[in-house]
């Protein structure tokens, strides 16, 4: 049995620019792994390496063992990959329940001509997505929204608006590009919580990008460490915490400018 | 008998019309049938338009260039099978039986006409999109202008009388039927999301290039048959009648009524078609007072009349519902947003 998904060396040039060089992963079923770095690390560039959105220039991806390079990302999502987005990209001026419903399209296997002529197969189908979108809603806590305007929603629903979405396309593998993004500590841990919920509900593997380090280490098992596009370290979290390369890259300068904005606070640097 | 209801509920909305569309065609005097016929023809055009511009948010600027192909196909197969009689049945529905295969086969090559255009174009977006749409649609009356056998610049002339109001109304029933069913399915919310967001809808499964030549090779067809109903209607093909002009007409009709809402496609087609033969007697005024109106209501409803709504989704339509439809979704403290438009879904 192959590894739900698998990158191997990938790398990402945009002109003379490396965005990600060899980056290589391989997430087991059911396994949680969080990709950390800082600003233009390359995290969301290896996400749409892997989505579909770029093809590699190098490497190989691969679903279930399927080489999915040159695939366009509806194909990479039919075979099991979902995704969310950084900056959030719901359908604004469609309601909760048909955003979910749109994800739900990605497993129909009625056609145009069903919809057209109300074929038995198309009405089964249609309460089919029903039922299944409003069980996504549910899960993300969301019913109570359901037929509301998504542009309408508070900031965190939209988040996790997005995250139902996503999971109504029934993947295999669960990216989530920074979804506590924009939110309080309470939310972030709450989110967190919910993610793992998520994971050990559907058994399917998870891989989220995330800032805050803290947060991160606390929810997943396996950590990915990226600085300019180079994957610096990964292992087990308690590993990454002690590891000095990240410390350097990550930590070390994030601690140094909170401490150096903390001596000026005019902001002269 | 499963399968029998479910033949019922598709061909529902058309039992229910052609009485209607009878009884209009008996009453209605032969002086004012010929507006009745251009608005419904309007009505085909703007709402099989708005399945494009308005459901996938494509903006397409050659609806007249499909309108042609089917214009001219029907009208070939017309002229060319006049005084061919099918054996054992009344000239009549011999007649009738040879325009309804003229119909089909203009929607046939329209729709052909859209994927081989739809193809290569759909790949851009927006001005790019409406400029190459536009091209396309020149090139198509071009082409017409220049082949012997369409007629050239003079086009066909003589067709037979065919078009009369059950024609049109029954195809402005199939062409509304097909853009309502379109909305609240599946395939027509995958649409949706190609309008609001094209990089999601593509992350989320949706196969956009494909759907969106879907959508186009759709409304190509119905584009076809408004062109092949028209033609009949004054006996006459030209390329005159197709140029840009006529592809703006039906895009201001869209976009008047809301881009994406069918009601409003109904109304706007309508309300301009008529507005324009009630303006007809101040001749000189005539286009001027169009103009005016059209750039009035743009100030005043940039959205379009209706938006994206449909009539049934206005507070005061749905207020007229309310009771039957809380006593139907069940459950007490069933809010208005709530009990959307579930009526309607069993009747389309």
């Amino acid at each position: 049995m192959s590894a739900p998904l698998e990158a191997k060396s990938v790398t990402m040039r945009f002109g003379g620019l490396k965005a990600l060089s060899e980056f290589s992963l391989v997430m087991e079923p059911g396994e949680l792994v969080g990709l950390i770095g800082p600003n233009g690390a390359g995290k969301t560039t290896a996400f749409n390496a892997i989505t579909g959105v770029y093809t590699p220039s190098e490497g190989e991806v691969r679903v279930s063992g399927e080489l999915v390079n040159a695939q366009r990302p509806h194909e990479i999502c039919g075979k099991g990959v979902a995704r969310t987005f950084q900056n959030i990209r719901l359908y604004k001026q469609l309601t909760a329940l048909d955003n979910v419903r749109v994800a739900c399209h990605a497993r129909a296997t009625s056609g145009f001509f069903d919809a057209l002529f109300l074929t038995a197969r198309h009405r089964t189908e249609e309460s089919r997505i029903l039922s299944r979108a409003e069980e996504y809603l549910k899960v993300m806590g969301l019913s109570h929204r359901r037929d509301e305007i998504s542009r309408n929603l508070p900031y965190g629903e939209q988040r996790r608006l997005e995250i139902a979405r996503a999971l109504a396309t029934g993947p295999k593998v669960l990216c989530l590009d920074e979804p506590a993004a924009g939110m309080n500590a309470a939310e972030k841990v709450e989110l967190m919580q919910l993610i793992r919920n998520i994971r050990d509900r559907f058994g399917i593997s998870i891989l989220v990008i995330e800032h805050d380090m803290r947060l991160v280490m606390g929810v997943s098992e396996r950590l990915l460490v990226l600085d300019h596009g180079v994957t610096i370290a990964q292992g087990k979290p308690e590993a990454i915490r002690k590891n000095p390369k990240v410390i350097e890259a990550y930590l070390g300068d994030a601690y140094l400018e909170e401490k150096h904005i903390a001596i000026t606070p005019e902001g002269a640097r | 008998m499963a399968r029998a209801k479910a033949v019922f509920r598709s061909i529902l909305p058309f039992l229910l019309g052609l009485p209607v569309l009878f009884a209009i065609q008996s009453v209605t005097p032969p002086d004012y049938a010929l507006i009745l016929v251009s608005v419904g023809v309007n009505v085909v055009l703007a709402v099989s338009l708005n399945v494009v511009n308005g459901f996938t948010g494509q903006f397409s600027l050659g609806h007249a260039g499909f309108m042609a192909v089917g214009a001219y196909t029907a009208a070939k197969i017309t002229t060319g099978l006049v005084g061919v009689d099918l054996p054992f049945v009344p000239q009549a529905f011999s007649d009738q039986a040879i325009f309804a295969l003229a119909l089909s086969a203009g929607m046939a090559t329209a729709a052909l006409a859209g994927f081989l255009v739809g193809m290569p174009s759909l790949r851009l977006r927006g001005d790019y999109l409406a400029i190459v749409t536009l091209g396309f649609g020149e090139i198509i009356r071009s082409v017409i202008e220049n082949m012997k056998t369409l007629g050239q610049a003079t086009g066909l002339s003589g067709l037979p009388p065919r078009t009369n109001l059950v024609w049109v109304g029954v195809s402005a029933i199939a062409t509304v039927v097909m853009a309502r069913r379109l909305a609240v399915s599946t395939q027509g919310r995958a649409l949706f999301a190609i309008r609001e967001d094209e990089v999601a809808a593509e992350a989320m499964g949706v196969d956009t290039t494909g759907y969106k030549v879907r959508a186009f090779v759709i409304s190509a067809a119905y584009a076809g048959l408004a062109g092949a109903l028209i033609s009949h209607a004054i006996l006459l093909a030209t390329p005159r009648m197709f140029t840009f002009v006529r592809s703006i007409e039906v895009v201001v009709m869209v976009v008047l009524g809301g881009l994406g809402s069918i009601t409003g496609s109904i109304v706007a087609a309508c309300t301009l078609t008529i507005a324009l033969e009630l303006l007809r007697e101040f001749q000189a005024y005539r286009m001027v007072v169009y103009a005016i109106l059209l750039i009035a209501l743009m100030l005043l409803r940039p959205q379009g009349i209706f938006g994206t709504r449909e009539i049934w989704d206005l507070a005061i339509v749905r207020r007229l519902f309310r009771t039957r439809q809380l006593a139907a979704t069940g459950p007490a403290g069933a809010s208005p947003t709530e009990v959307r438009d579930d009526s309607t879904k069993g009747v389309v």
